[in-house]
């Protein structure tokens, strides 16, 4: 054990003067298409719009104080909440937790049976996964759309078979937005879930068996908490793009629908737009993401110690 | 008294290959039964079946007198020391110890109570609060002994619980096993393929070879008394000569060696004149002199020597087609000082040569 410590140190002290120099590239596109262009918008959403899009260099909190407050911090009055933008907000995170629920509900046995498939089918049992992804996540939306119309064929089929007398009227509700979100994310579920169950020890399954486990409870007090890592990968992958989709909730939901990423989207598209509102809104976004990492990262850490 | 375990005709096949075919024996209460034969023969598989892990092909099992063919693996009061160990990565010593009591829904107290007793068996009280990454192969062996032995199975299933761990601690945790089974009086199924701890530490030994029982016996038995050549073979050292039987009087036939010699030997079974089949002679049961011995003995050259601290392998050809292998220990005078070349005489211990009928 000491020789290997010892070895391993002798060779990073011997790359130490290059690694920097190695890792250079890495830190530029990290920098140049992560760090600069947070850091515009951060700086975007202090700036004052200008009228066509695009922005005026004077320094204002109006963008924050647009969203949060519906009579101005800077008026005379005592300020108040505007909860419109709130309301978007909130509504967003409740679509996104729906979505990642669907997705993990489903996304679980199916990873669960890929990863349980004699080894060399599993590679196909993959890839007819990812086929629909090779198509456009635009063309894909509206596809959902026709499927779910009220002269859709899911409808037509429902109708046909006498399950129901009139359509379902899907469209432009909260679920077709989920429905949407998790059909445009189930992979970034299945994956890490998939990657976990494969590198699970069945004979982890076997024990508790021997040791009077009954299946389910198997599944629970074992499967689950073994692969979690996996588990909340999956749903790190859905939630985050889900929370900022503006495609889903354009296409197959309405006015009572409307997610943050809609409206950060029309700030900036055409020559309505607010860019310091638009910016102000994503750095909210953006602060919410930050905290549910956070609260992760702090429970990957207890869990490590 | 019924049997712990009782096997009846049991056979397992994958596909077409036939793993196990019609293995019968019985396995008494309180034995520390051992499961011996080289790697494939199939004792984890033979596990597998009485642990409920997978369905028999055919016959039946009955433990303690029950039918338990049909029943899940949670539902025998049986428990396994698995192979790898098999602990719960994600769980401390402690709660892996405890996992099986609250299965069997314990109450609270009697749960933390008997944790603390296993702990205190296996000498892990400094580790209770440690997960499994965080352990050695030995420390790690013994929490998986503790967890299969908490919730008081009638029968433990063993399965080469010591193959991962160094020779000494092996040899420690040998006594060890051997201690824990006579105190708590659980029947153990233990399984290896190392001869040595399957002597050292059974009440009785099933020796497997190729999916069939080749022979069951205490440790005395199976080595003076192989049933046939694999047997014989397969446990301790021996020397394997064709030869055919010359004369029968009882039990002890005259049988003739390649080269022309004769030799009494112990039949195994019933032997009739001109039947061929192995002479077995164990190397430290055989003597090097330089005279001619009273009684029966063999001419011979000394070839090559291995030193072995406590004893000296020599070998000795006997003619052209024949030489055998004697063990002898080294002792403090240099009388019998041997050189490669020398002419000599050797002889077997009475009765100690074995004839085994093919
Ligand atoms: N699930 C299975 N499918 C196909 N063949 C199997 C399966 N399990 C075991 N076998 C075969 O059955 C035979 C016996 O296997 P088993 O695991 O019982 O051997 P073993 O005696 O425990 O060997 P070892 O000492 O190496 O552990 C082997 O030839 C093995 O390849
Ligand atoms: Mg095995």
């Amino acid at each position: 054990m000491a020789a290997g410590t010892g070895s391993g140190r002798t060779v990073s002290a011997t790359f130490r003067p290059i690694r920097g120099w190695l890792l250079l590239p890495s830190w530029a596109i990290i920098g140049f298409f992560m760090v600069i262009p947070v850091l515009l918008m951060l700086v975007y959403s202090f700036l004052t719009k200008e009228f066509r899009g695009g922005v005026i260099w004077e320094p204002t909190l109006a963008a924050y104080d647009q969203f949060l407050f519906d009579r101005g911090l800077f008026g005379d009055e005592p300020p108040t909440i505007e909860w419109a933008y709130i309301t978007i907000f909130i509504r967003s995170i409740l679509q996104a937790t729906g979505a990642t629920l669907l997705c993990l509900l489903i996304g679980f046995p199916t990873a669960f049976f890929i990863a349980t498939r004699p080894a060399h089918t599993r590679a196909i049992w993959l890839f007819l996964i990812t086929i629909p992804y090779w198509v456009n996540l635009l063309i894909r939306t509206v596809s959902v759309r026709f499927l779910i119309r009220d002269n859709g064929p899911l409808n037509d089929f429902l109708l046909a078979l006498g399950l129901v007398d009139q359509p379902l009227g899907l469209i432009n509700t909260n679920f077709a937005v989920q429905l949407g979100l998790f059909y445009s994310y189930l992979p970034f579920m299945v994956l890490p879930i998939y990657a976990a169950v494969e590198r699970y020890n069945f004979a982890f399954s076997e024990a508790a068996s021997d040791l009077y486990a009954p299946k389910w409870t198997i599944l629970r007090r074992i499967v689950i908490p073994v692969v979690k890592p996996g588990i909340i990968a999956g749903c790190i992958l859905v939630f985050v793009p889900s929370l900022g989709a503006f495609l889903a909730p354009d296409l197959l939901g309405g006015a009572k629908t409307y997610m943050i990423g809609s409206l950060i989207e029309e700030q900036f598209k055409g020559n309505a737009g607010n860019w310091p509102f638009g910016a102000a809104a994503s750095m909210i976004l953006l602060s919410m993401v930050l905290v549910v990492l956070l609260f992760y990262a702090r429970g990957q850490s207890r869990e490590g110690a | 008294m019924t049997a712990a375990i009782s096997l009846r005709d049991v056979r397992k096949t994958f596909g077409d290959f036939t793993a196990l075919k019609a293995v019968s024996f019985d396995i008494a209460d309180n034995e520390f039964f051992t499961l011996l034969g080289p790697s494939g023969c199939g004792k984890t598989t033979l596990l597998r079946l009485i642990a409920g892990f997978e369905g028999t092909t055919g016959g039946t099992i009955h433990l303690y007198g029950q039918e338990i063919e049909g029943l899940p693996p949670d539902r025998r009061p049986v428990n396994t020391v698995f192979q790898n160990y098999a602990l719960f990565p994600h769980m401390t010593v402690q709660e892996n110890i405890a996992f099986g009591l609250q299965m069997l829904k314990w109450p609270r107290a009697d749960i933390a109570a008997r944790v603390a007793e296993m702990v205190a068996m296996v000498r892990l009280g400094d580790f209770v609060h440690r997960k499994p990454a965080q352990m050695s192969g030995g420390q790690q062996q013994r929490v998986a002994l503790a967890r299969a032995m908490a919730p008081r199975p009638k029968v433990l299933l063993l399965d080469e619980p010591l193959s991962a761990l160094d020779l000494k601690l092996r040899q420690e945790m040998r006594s060890e096993l051997k201690r824990l089974q006579r105190e708590t009086g659980i029947t153990f199924i233990f399984v290896t393929h190392d001869q040595e701890e399957a002597l050292s530490m059974s009440d009785r030994i099933a020796v497997m070879s190729a999916g069939e029982v080749q022979q069951i016996g205490r440790p005395s038995e199976i080595y003076e008394h192989p049933a046939n050549r694999f047997v014989a073979d397969f446990i301790g050292e021996t020397n394997l000569i064709d030869a055919t039987v010359e004369a029968v009087e009882g039990q002890i036939v005259t049988c003739r060696l390649p080269d022309g010699e004769t030799v009494h030997a112990l039949a195994n079974r019933a032997a009739s004149k001109g039947q061929s089949g192995t002479l077995s002679i164990r190397p430290e049961r055989l003597t090097i002199t330089r005279d001619p011995p009273p009684g029966e003995s063999l001419k011979g050259v000394l070839g090559a020597s291995t030193y072995l601290g406590t004893d000296t392998h020599y070998e000795v050809r006997l003619g052209p087609n024949l030489s055998l292998t004697a063990r002898m220990q080294n002792a403090e005078d240099a009388a019998l000082r041997l050189d490669e070349g020398d002419p000599v005489h050797v002889s077997i211990v009475a009765g100690a040569a074995r004839f085994l009928v093919t």
